[in-house]
């Protein structure tokens, strides 16, 4: 392997999986989160493995300038010889023990190596939650407690790096609000980067920095979530309700009367239903592609709040269906509209065409609920 | 009418087959634990040949595989050699001899739970220890040996009890020495063949006791370790 970087994770896993031919390369900043995105069986969990060591695929894999693996130099470091947390899909406890003996399985581990913790006991019990649980039996905990107590001892083993794999795909909707908090504060109160493996793309788009998007064994797009999610099944024709994009704002004010939030994004004003922040805070909205309409002509009497001009940067027709999608330069960020092709044929909307694309539906993503307290919250 | 004489050979025995199978059962653990583990782990082509040739004792008749443990153990076969380091002319018809013999023949009741147990945990426990840092050898002793107990402790208590109940092994290579060789089931053989009636009974009735405790508590135990996990 030539050069590798000290801000980066760097790797590439060439090799079979079963009837997949995976090749997969990673070249992403050693901070903040990076999803890898995709559907069931393109080889995502394969990637995350093979970058614990826990699967041997050929190629090379660097951590912060850490070789770990490198084939043309014989190098391959066995999983207990990385500095890596892991979280599975299953929280995979280990039943014999407490929470506590649980959460110290790792930690002991890399105090007994002489590794520097970065982590203190207390401060990661605190993040996740746990103080009330130390004692508890982990056949006793709920699926949301189980994967709290699953990250805190991933992190308490001192990770250079953090992979995570789809570790809220088992869990109900309602235990998954629970857990999302706490990822989120440990992305911001934590500088260990994080590989976040999932196919929910409402998840990535609220917790992750950066994407890669795998289809088939091979990354077909990468880069900042904002500016993946807009481009992100452009080429495709089958019904994705769920592609949109994200906008980070910042929050300008609050109308106690109206019970509303008004929030700033490069000097644009979008207004929502009074969000749990406080004025200042940073968040991310995600407005899906259905959720925008496109008008020609600044509309009046209308019922919707958020109205943004912009102009079109690109159309997209889905070939075999009846929609286009449409990104709008709104100044700042851009907007997906999914409108039907007779539609945009009808508004001639075409490159720079100046738009008001009304916004119905916005989901604001981060952080969603309430403000994360104490030392964790210090940004 | 049971003289002292009787007594103190019916207390010999059973503190010799109390003693064999004590020390048979630590053999079995040291040695059955290990390849439970090997057999679980392995992906070795020939494995299961291997499970196959521990596994022999279940089918073979004891007294088949006594006469060939005779043929180890006697004066000519390595067993001999090993007992002239000693200053012995053979294994056979010793105490060693026969605890041999009963680890051999109790191995598949103690390396199969054992196996199983391994089997049951799975690949995921150890990849976790693994990225939680932990050396093979740490973790197999910090994980896999805690999460396998109730298969350890049914290999114990079988292997033990099997132990205790061999008959046709002992018979053939340990013969019948008072204090040496001569466990409970040949006193109770022997007492029958003399029509001895009265202690047959109470040998024969408190083996029987024993074996239904072995067994329940055995149950038992694996209904509350079952529930648990």
């Amino acid at each position: 392997m030539t050069g590798t970087s000290v801000s980066r994770v760097q790797g590439r896993f060439r090799g079979d999986v079963g009837t997949l031919d995976l090749d997969f390369a990673i070249d992403v900043p050693a901070q903040g989160i990076t999803a890898i995105f995709g559907p069931s069986g393109c080889g995502k969990t394969t990637v995350l493995r093979c970058a614990a060591g826990l699967r041997h695929m050929n190629g090379n894999f660097s951590v912060a300038g850490d070789v770990w693996q490198d084939d043309a130099g014989g190098v391959f470091r066995r999983p207990h010889e990385r500095s890596v947390g892991y979280v599975f899909q299953e929280p995979s406890l280990f039943p014999h023990l407490s929470v506590r003996g649980n959460l110290l399985y790792g930690w002991n581990r890399s105090v007994r190596k002489g590794q520097r913790a970065t982590l203190e006991f207390e401060d990661v019990v605190d993040l996740m939650g746990l103080n009330t649980l130390l004692q508890r039996d982990p056949a006793n905990l709920s699926g949301g407690e189980r994967q709290r107590v699953a990250v805190g001892r991933a992190l308490l083993a001192q990770p250079e790096l953090l992979l995570m794999d789809e570790p809220l795909a088992g869990l109900d909707a309602r235990a998954k609000e629970e857990i999302l908090p706490y990822v989120e504060m440990l992305h911001r109160s934590l500088s260990v980067p994080v590989l976040y493996v999932s196919h929910d793309l409402r998840e990535v788009a609220r917790l992750a920095d950066s994407m890669i998007v795998m289809e088939d064994g091979r990354s077909v797009g990468h880069g900042p979530v904002a500016e993946v999610l807009e481009r992100l099944g452009l080429d495709r024709s089958e019904d994705d309700s769920e592609a949109g994009v994200v906008l980070d704002v910042t929050v300008a004010s609050h109308d106690d009367e109206l019970h509303l939030t008004r929030l700033d994004h490069h000097g644009k004003q979008i207004v929502v239903p009074r969000a749990a922040l406080q004025v200042g805070d940073v968040a991310r909205l995600r407005v899906r592609a259905r959720d925008v309409a496109l008008a020609t002509k600044k509309p009046a009497l209308l019922s919707f709040r958020n109205v943004l001009r912009g102009r079109v940067v690109e159309t997209v027709e889905h070939r075999r269906s009846a929609f286009a999608d449409v990104l709008v330069d709104v100044g700042g960020g851009r907007l997906r509209a999914r409108i039907t092709r007779d539609a945009m044929n009808e508004l001639d909307l075409g490159r720079g065409r100046l738009v008001y694309a009304l916004v119905k539906g916005i989901s604001l993503d981060r952080p969603a609920v309430g403000r994360p307290s104490g030392r964790a919250g210090a940004t | 009418m049971t003289s002292v004489a009787d007594a103190a050979s019916l207390w010999s025995a059973i503190w010799l087959t109390l003693e064999l199978a004590a020390c048979s059962t630590a053999i079995l653990l040291l040695v059955g634990t290990p390849l439970g583990w090997w057999l679980c782990r392995t992906r070795v082509w020939w494995k299961e040949v291997a499970a196959s040739i521990v596994a022999l004792p279940l089918v073979m008749p004891p007294t088949v595989l006594g006469f060939y443990l005779l043929l180890f153990l006697g004066r000519d076969g390595p067993g001999g050699w090993f007992a002239g380091l000693a200053g012995a002319r053979t294994l056979a018809f010793s105490f060693e001899g026969i605890v041999l013999g009963s680890v051999i023949y109790s191995l598949p009741f103690v390396v199969q739970p054992i196996r199983n147990a391994f089997e049951a945990m799975g690949d995921r426990p150890l990849e976790v220890a693994a990225t939680l840092g932990a050396r093979p050898w740490d973790s197999f002793w910090s994980v896999a040996v805690p999460l396998a107990r109730p298969g350890l402790v049914t290999a114990t208590v079988l292997g033990f009890a099997h132990t205790i109940g061999e008959f046709g092994v002992v018979l053939m290579i340990g013969g019948n020495i008072p204090g040496e060789t001569k466990v409970l089931s040949i006193a109770v053989y022997e007492l029958v063949e003399t029509l001895q009636w009265r202690q047959a009974h109470w040998l024969s009735g408190g083996m029987l006791a024993f074996s239904f405790a072995v067994i329940l508590s055995m149950l038992l135990l694996q209904k509350r370790t079952g529930r648990r996990a």
